[in-house]
């Protein structure tokens, strides 16, 4: 794998941006933030209780949902209501929450999926397949080659349906690495994988800001974002209301009522970090 | 009796006869070519005929023609024998119809002599002054007398699509599936209320057509409506509980369900088609009524009533969904069906309500269409008008049912003033695309929806 | 009753000239529904378009059949873009609408009077096939015996016509889905949004598709009217699509050859069906009229009965197909 060299920026400089996103549901703010700035090749966690926009905000970050207002910037240019296939090819990739293998495709062919430019995707050109046959015999290899870090090689040729839950997490991952991403947006990448494997998957992304990716995940579990993150953004009711080093956030008391719910009905982007 | 027509002194009604084709064709035949001839006209209000052009007339699993300029016409058959021949009324001209409504279907032997000749006569309901400004210039399209009457019809109209579309729009709402079989709830209501009205309520098992009333002889229409209304709850309750509520509990897709209900669609049409046939018939009563005449504008007796019942029923149903507990769970249920179900509503009842009162009301809207034609199909035949209504207030929502099917119908109507008649019904295709183009959540809807 | 007859007729029904023309346009749906999970209640609407693409040009135009051949697929390209530009970008169910609309209103357009001059009405066009017969290496009126089968020699000419293009647009189609072009469609078919968080713009991919499937269904409508050297705009009838979709489900949707199975396995229980109840013993048959109503009439309408009756239970018990694996269904519901 070789590392992406960011088109522009230092590396000091963020790669994301978003300024004043605002989106709504039927009069209820969603979400509410008004500027928070990514990392380059660092791993951000974003954290909060139930409801608190997480989701919707990765939603609106990687172009699944448009903001009413607002801007998103990737690597200082206007991305705000690109399509997401458009985020991919610059280089954006996500993971979902409830995962999306493709269960009638085999292992091997969701990774082959998730490689860019392929000429085999061409209409035309995928009549012929001489045309396509060498560039997928370099796609064949690259997933191949994913497929035996991310330890799955042996299920290369079944359906991924066959898979288990901890499985189609792990190859959802891999499949987006497939697009040889700068920024990897993982929606709950932990869920309902069982412990073992998911010390190998956060091995996995631990490794990927030394290739030059940058990561953000959504996570509940407080002991895997203190492992893993370099970064936290804690949201609540749409807003970020607090961020900083997971040993920042740990002993940060906005953070702990949030889930606790002791500020019940205040505002909470107004309680101030200790 | 509400029903009753009034004679109005305007409506001048005129000889109409069908006259020979001409000798041509008639001295030229061999046996092997035989064939149902006619030709229409009418006499208008200064008495010169008028040819009919552009007329439908089929004759069942043979074939079917239209008039030419000369209105006439030429079915070949395929050899000699008993035939049924209809005349499709939907396509004469407006303002004209035959002279008796109910006999749009006519029995006719075909001998090996040659083409047999047969006559449909159509009356002009046109008063003179009428009929000379539609003639003197076309300005006289555009007249208000003609936009109100027409604006009139478009209301007619979609009153009764509206009735036949909360239904579908409702099940969408809280099942997510897009009922396509909702049409035949729609033909349902019709050849319940036919039957009631023509065999009472067991006559059509033959063997008890001897019994009396109500049994064995045809009821009121009134109370036929209100049967056929319950039959169609009755409908909408078993389709539920046999095909779609075990198909829900198995796991079967939304799409396949969808697919379900196209299957489910066809074989009810046919069936209708098998015991009904492709005759066009009429219901006993109030088949033909005089038009009275008010504001300029011309409406029958029965049709003034039944859309004030539609508007009852509507209001009706606008009051149960918004203050009655069933009315409020089935559009909780439609709304979020996660929120609903987590709040202690019993979806699958609620799902199950929807399904009768659908179809109770679909019932309903197919005995009031019925009121041109009976038959075996006529339910299809509106189906993209309420596709349209549905999809234009906004998939879901009953209110938006209500809304999008008043728009639909005074838009097909009024496409009449610059569009054929006989495509007016494309004006709801157009419709459907522009709305999805523009406002795909529709009217009332919400966007979450439909992506 | 005479078994022999039926079971000839049931048998050459399998290779007629129906089974090649709705195995064809259910080739176009296999491509829509079984590969992209289009929901395509239209095909007959694109076979309308194949049909009056030659037909308009020869009736309407005066020119000649060949250039007719062209509109078939600028029509049908057109048709797609129509229905695919408001609906593709939305839930899978408003293609459904859109396309049953459509289809029908297309019926309604081409039998209107103020179209006669252009698709001749109710009447429809003929004689416009001639220049497609004149090619025959076969005489158009001599039967040409087949083992125990015996053509026309014109039906012989359709006949070969038609399967060797069916047979081409099956390979053409199986190497488009075993190409990375394919393998996209699948991937949408399953999950549009893993697809476009892949990179793969899931619009355009499905506007390709219906195209194409929308151009298959066109040249089995036009296929159909060289056939019936007629062009009928009540032969489009909506059921049409449908007996498509039933063909599609009993082949199995998502595989290659289904279509050409599904199709014979409709048209054979069909033809044996119809040909084994009009062959009742007289008794038999007076019967059945007397109790259920089966005139000759109702013996062609349990066709349609059969088919709406087999489409329900088929999406409703065995969707992946009568030869699917329950494998495969149970990835389906995990």
């Amino acid at each position: 794998m070789t590392a992406v060299e960011s088109a522009s920026g230092a590396l000091d400089t963020p790669i994301i941006t978003a300024t004043g996103v605002v989106k709504t549901f039927g009069g209820l703010r969603a979400v509410d933030v008004d500027k928070v700035e990514i990392r380059r090749n660092k791993i951000t966690a974003l954290i909060g209780p139930n409801g608190a926009g997480k989701t919707t905000f990765f939603n609106l970050l990687t172009g699944f949902d448009q903001v009413d207002s607002g801007t998103i910037t990737l690597d200082g240019n206007d991305i705000t209501g690109t399509p997401p296939h458009r985020l991919a090819e610059k280089g954006m990739v996500r993971t979902f929450q409830l995962t999306k293998a493709l269960a009638k495709l085999s292992t091997i062919e969701n990774m082959k999926l998730g490689a860019l430019d392929q000429l085999g995707e061409k209409f035309w050109a995928a009549l012929i397949p001489g045309a396509w046959a060498k560039q997928e015999r370099e796609i064949e290899a690259r997933a191949d080659a994913i497929l035996k870090r991310f330890n799955l090689t042996h299920m290369r040729d079944e359906f991924a349906g066959t898979m288990s839950g901890g499985q189609r997490k792990l190859l959802e991952m891999a499949r987006a690495l497939m697009t040889d991403p700068r920024v990897v947006m993982l929606d709950e990448p932990m869920a309902g994988v069982n412990p073992a494997l998911a010390q190998s998957l956060l091995e996995l992304i631990k490794m990927l800001p030394a290739e030059g990716r940058t990561v953000i995940f959504v996570e509940h579990n407080m002991d895997v974002v203190q492992e893993i993150s370099d970064w936290v953004i804690v949201m609540a009711e749409g807003r970020i209301i607090a961020e900083g080093t997971p040993a920042e956030i740990k002993s940060n008391k906005a953070v702990v009522d949030a889930y606790l719910g002791a500020h019940h009905g205040e505002d909470l982007s107004k309680v101030q970090l200790s | 009796m509400p029903f009753t027509g009034v004679r109005s002194s305007f409506l001048v009604v005129v000889a109409a006869l069908g006259v020979l084709a001409g000798a041509q064709s008639a001295s030229a035949q061999v046996s092997d070519d035989l064939g149902v001839i006619g030709q229409l006209q009418y006499q208008d209000a200064n008495g010169v005929k008028v040819f009919v052009e552009g007329v439908d007339l089929s004759i069942d699993d043979v074939g079917g023609a239209t008039t030419d300029k000369d209105g006439s016409f030429r079915i070949e058959v395929e050899g000699p024998g008993e035939y049924t021949i209809n005349i499709d009324v939907a396509t004469l001209p407006t303002g004209i119809s035959l002279r008796d409504p109910e006999r749009s279907s006519l029995q006719v032997t075909v001998s090996e002599n040659g083409d047999q000749r047969i006559i449909f006569p159509l009356v002009s309901s046109e008063s003179g002054a009428v009929a000379n400004a539609a003639s003197s210039a076309s300005e006289g399209n555009w007249s208000v007398r003609r936009v109100s009457q027409l604006t009139l019809e478009g209301i007619k109209l979609g009153l009764y699509l509206a009735m036949a579309a909360i239904g579908l729009s409702l099940i969408f709402g809280t099942t997510g599936l897009v009922n396509f079989a909702h049409a035949e709830l729609i033909t349902w209501g019709t050849l319940m209320a036919y039957f009631f009205n023509i065999y009472g309520l067991v006559g059509f098992l033959g063997f008890m057509s001897g019994w009396p009333a109500p049994f064995g002889e045809g009821v009121n229409f009134i109370v036929a409506t209100v049967l056929s209304m319950v039959m169609g709850g009755v409908l909408g309750y078993v389709l539920n509980r046999v095909v779609f509520r075990t198909a829900r509990n198995s796991g079967v897709s939304l799409l396949a369900q969808m697919v379900m209900t196209i299957g489910l669609s066809i074989f009810l049409r046919y069936v209708y088609l098998y015991f009904f046939g492709g005759r066009y018939r009429s219901y006993g009563q109030y088949a033909s009524q005089r038009a009275n005449s008010f504001l300029g504008m011309e409406l029958t007796t029965r049709d003034a009533t039944a859309m004030l019942v539609s508007v009852v029923v509507l209001v009706a149903v606008g009051v149960g969904l918004t203050r009655t507990r069933m009315g409020r769970a089935m559009r909780a249920v439609s709304d979020n069906k996660d929120l609903a179900e987590s709040s202690g509503i019993d979806v699958e009842k609620v799902i199950s309500q929807v399904w009768i009162f659908g179809g109770a009301l679909a019932a309903l809207a197919g005995t009031f269409f019925g009121f041109d034609q009976v038959k075996w199909d006529l339910g299809t035949r509106i189906l993209l008008l309420i596709f349209a209504a549905v999809t234009l207030g906004g998939l879901g929502t009953a209110f938006g049912a209500l809304v999008g099917a008043l728009i639909v119908g005074i838009a097909i109507n009024w496409s009449t003033l610059v569009i054929d008649s006989e495509l007016k019904n494309m004006t709801a295709l157009v419709v459907l695309i522009f709305a999805l183009l523009l406002r795909p959540q529709g009217i009332l809807g919400k966007k979450q929806r439909i992506g | 009753m005479d078994w022999g007859f039926i079971i000839e007729r049931t048998f050459s029904a399998m290779i007629g000239p129906e089974v090649m023309i709705y195995a064809l346009a259910a080739v176009g749906l296999n491509v829509h529904f079984g590969y992209t999970g289009l929901m395509n209640f239209g095909q007959v609407g694109f076979m309308a378009a194949g049909a009056y693409g030659v037909g308009v040009t020869v009736f309407w135009l005066n020119w000649s059949f060949w250039i007719g051949l062209v509109f078939v697929f600028v029509y049908a390209a057109v048709l797609a873009l129509l229905l695919g530009i408001p609906t593709l970008r939305l839930r899978a169910d408003y293609l459904g609408l859109v396309t049953i609309a459509a289809s029908e209103t297309i019926r309604l357009l081409a039998r209107s009077r103020v179209m006669k001059p252009v698709t001749g009405g109710v009447e429809g066009i003929d004689k416009f096939a001639e220049p497609f017969y004149n090619l025959s290496p076969f005489e158009l009126g001599k039967f040409y015996s087949f083992g125990p089968f015996k053509y026309l020699g014109r039906d012989v000419w359709v006949l070969m016509v038609g399967w060797t293009l069916l047979i081409l647009v099956t390979l053409m189609v199986q190497q488009l889905m075993r190409s990375p072009w394919g393998r996209t469609l699948r991937a949408i078919r399953e999950d549009e949004d893993a697809a476009r968080a892949l990179g793969k713009n899931a619009y355009f991919f499905k506007m390709q598709s219906l195209m194409l499937g929308g151009m298959i269904g066109a040249l089995a409508g036009l296929i159909q009217v060289i056939q019936k050297s007629s062009v009928q705009a009540d032969t489009f009838n909506p059921v049409i699509t449908f007996t498509i979709w039933t063909i599609l489900i009993i082949g199995g949707p998502g595989r290659v050859w289904s279509p050409i199975i599904g199709s014979s396995i409709y048209w054979s229980l069909i033809v044996f069906v119809e040909n084994t109840l009009r062959q009742l013993p007289a008794g038999a048959r007076d019967t059945l009229r007397d109790t259920v109503e089966l005139s000759d009439f109702n013996i062609g309408m349990l066709r349609f009965m059969l088919v709406g009756g087999g489409l329900l239970l088929l999406a409703r018990f065995r969707p992946q197909g009568i030869f699917g694996s329950r494998e495969e269904m149970a990835l389906d519901r995990r």
